[in-house]
């Protein structure tokens, strides 16, 4: 089988309101700054995968809206009504069937354009949970206080988590949020669905990403900097809130195993040297970090005790200051993997993890994470 | 192209797409005997025996169908909570619900899954997982056929 590695990676500045642009100029900035890294042009791209949603862009197919800036004009562009990491997936897999050499996996999200709790909502089932009013946050609120309340922990663990994620995105140029603050100060911050505060939830962001994927032959073409796509797994939970344990995720268990098993990972703690997390709450990155093998259930926390996770430590996560820090909707799952890649490029700048050669990346969709795909890159074939 | 100096325009359009949702026959009986016993109904396999609520036509554990219909709670435990203090637009109404309210998650005596649903916060200080809590439905003249009929969960003492 062939090896497919990311060629190049572009991403937007995250704010709460681009007005400045809209869908196609956004998706358009990412796209000419790639291929302008690159010196390639829209005969070098044999097919596009997007990321977007119909409900969050307020059309219908809202691909569309993004066709013309990417370049797709009689090419092939279709697209994942889902995270960024699933149109990775989705577009190694085009280069697999060996119909295309190379794929654009571009996602953009703008949350300024529609009310993101009645958006959230819509995420739920018409009839037996949207009439509840629940939306993303509701629904997380619920699993970090069940969480929480299992393994004993405290709303200041959760603030050990949102001190350290948004002091690393003090480094990062593109972050929409970041603080140099102390667990008191996120404390202190409004208590908004007990027990998450504001700063404990991803802010709502615009933003676009892209990356270019390439079969193994046609690397050389575009770089000497290859970052090889070596494992992944992606599975998925029910999707009734009441039909999951709310305190664990099975379906992220599989796909970091499958993740692993592909990318031939035995100790993920000793063998990795960095991670990037879909954490939409600070909770969430405790939760993942144990479900991914790097803590025992309940002791996500000891990695952020010990400095093992921060930025200098021995398995940074999140160092570019991760989902709380920005979080465009479908966006965000490929900004892990495009943070990944720079890393393993030793393009990261301030951020940058000495030496990486093997990172996770990992994306998620649905309420409290009903949907996971974890991807394990290298910078060695 | 000079920069303009006019700011970008915000085109504003409010998109109103009816729609009429099948609920389907086991959902149709769910939401018919909430409004008219004030009974709460879930699907047992005739499998694997595993109740679910609301009631499914299929099993979510064994993917059989599961045509039978028990009734479950109305009581039952607490598995987590949120008191929810930001202002929420009701998707049915248009109307902003009153801040601060209460959700729950609750295992219904008699079922497999769980049902999240509003909780009465009216006395916070016996919030807890674990707690015992009963369905409060609805006065009968009030009902609309739909989940909402069961008005909220009460804390039991």
């Amino acid at each position: 089988m062939h090896r497919v590695a990311i060629v190049g990676v572009a991403q937007t500045k995250f704010a709460a309101e681009k007005i400045d642009q809209n869908y196609a100029e956004l998706a358009y900035e990412v796209v000419d700054s790639l291929f302008n890294q690159l010196g390639i042009g829209h005969s070098d791209i044999d097919n596009i995968v997007t990321a977007s949603s119909d409900f969050w862009d307020g059309r219908t197919i809202s691909s569309m809206a993004v066709q013309d800036a990417v370049g797709a004009w009689l090419k092939s562009e279709t697209k994942v009504s889902s995270d960024g990491t699933l149109a990775v997936l989705y577009g190694m897999m085009r280069i697999l069937s060996g119909s295309f050499g190379t794929t654009l996996v571009l996602a953009h999200s703008k949350s300024s354009e529609g009310n993101q709790t009645m958006l959230g909502n819509a995420v739920f089932d018409p009839i037996y949970q949207r009439q509840l009013g629940f939306d993303l946050v509701a629904a997380g609120a619920m699993q970090a206080r069940a969480y929480l309340e299992k393994y004993n922990l405290t709303e200041a663990d959760l603030a050990e988590v949102v001190v350290k994620n948004l002091g690393n995105a003090t480094y990062n140029p593109n972050a929409q949020r970041a603080m140099s603050i102390t667990v008191e100060d996120a404390l202190k911050s409004n208590l908004v669905a007990d027990p998450l505060r504001e700063l404990d939830i991803a802010p709502n962001s615009d933003g676009a990403c892209v990356l270019l994927l390439a079969r193994e032959d046609l690397v050389s073409k575009f770089t000497d900097k290859p970052v090889w796509l070596t494992g992944v797994g992606h599975y998925q939970d029910n999707y009734y809130l009441g039909d999951r344990d709310l305190t664990t995720s099975k379906s992220l268990e599989k796909a970091a195993a499958k993740a692993y098993s592909m990318a031939g990972i035995i100790n993920p703690r000793k063998e990795l040297n960095v991670v990037e997390l879909y954490d939409t709450f600070s909770h969430q990155e405790l939760m993942w970090s144990e479900l991914l093998g790097l803590a025992e259930r309940g002791r996500g926390i000891d990695l952020i005790r010990s400095g093992v996770t921060k930025l200098g430590g021995e398995l940074p996560v999140n160092p570019s200051g991760g989902v709380l820090g920005a979080h465009a909707m479908f966006v965000a799952g490929l900004v892990r993997v495009a943070e990944a890649a720079l890393q393993l490029r030793g393009e990261a700048g301030a951020y940058q993890v000495e030496g990486a050669s093997k990172a996770l990346a990992h994306g998620t969709v649905g309420p409290c994470g009903q949907t996971h795909c974890v991807w394990i890159l290298s910078n060695e074939k | 192209m000079s920069t303009p100096k006019e700011k970008p325009l915000y085109i504003s359009i409010k998109t109103d797409l009816p729609y009429a949702y099948s609920a389907g026959r086991p959902l149709s009986r769910f939401l018919v005997a909430l409004r008219d016993e004030a009974k709460i109904l879930a699907s047992r396999c005739n499998q694997c025996s595993y109740v679910l609520v609301p009631p499914r036509a299929f099993c979510t554990q064994c993917h059989k169908l599961t045509p039978e219909l028990v009734e479950v709670g109305p009581r039952g435990t607490l598995e987590t909570f949120s008191v929810i203090n930001f202002p929420f637009i009701d998707p049915f109404t248009g109307l902003e619900r009153p801040v601060p309210y209460g959700y729950g998650i609750i295992k219904l005596d008699g079922c497999d899954n769980l049902l999240p649903h509003f909780l009465d916060i009216s006395d916070h200080t016996k919030l807890a997982i674990g707690q015992r809590v009963e369905a409060v439905f609805e006065e009968k003249e009030n009902r609309t056929t739909a989940l909402t009929d069961i008005k909220h969960f009460r804390v039991l003492i």
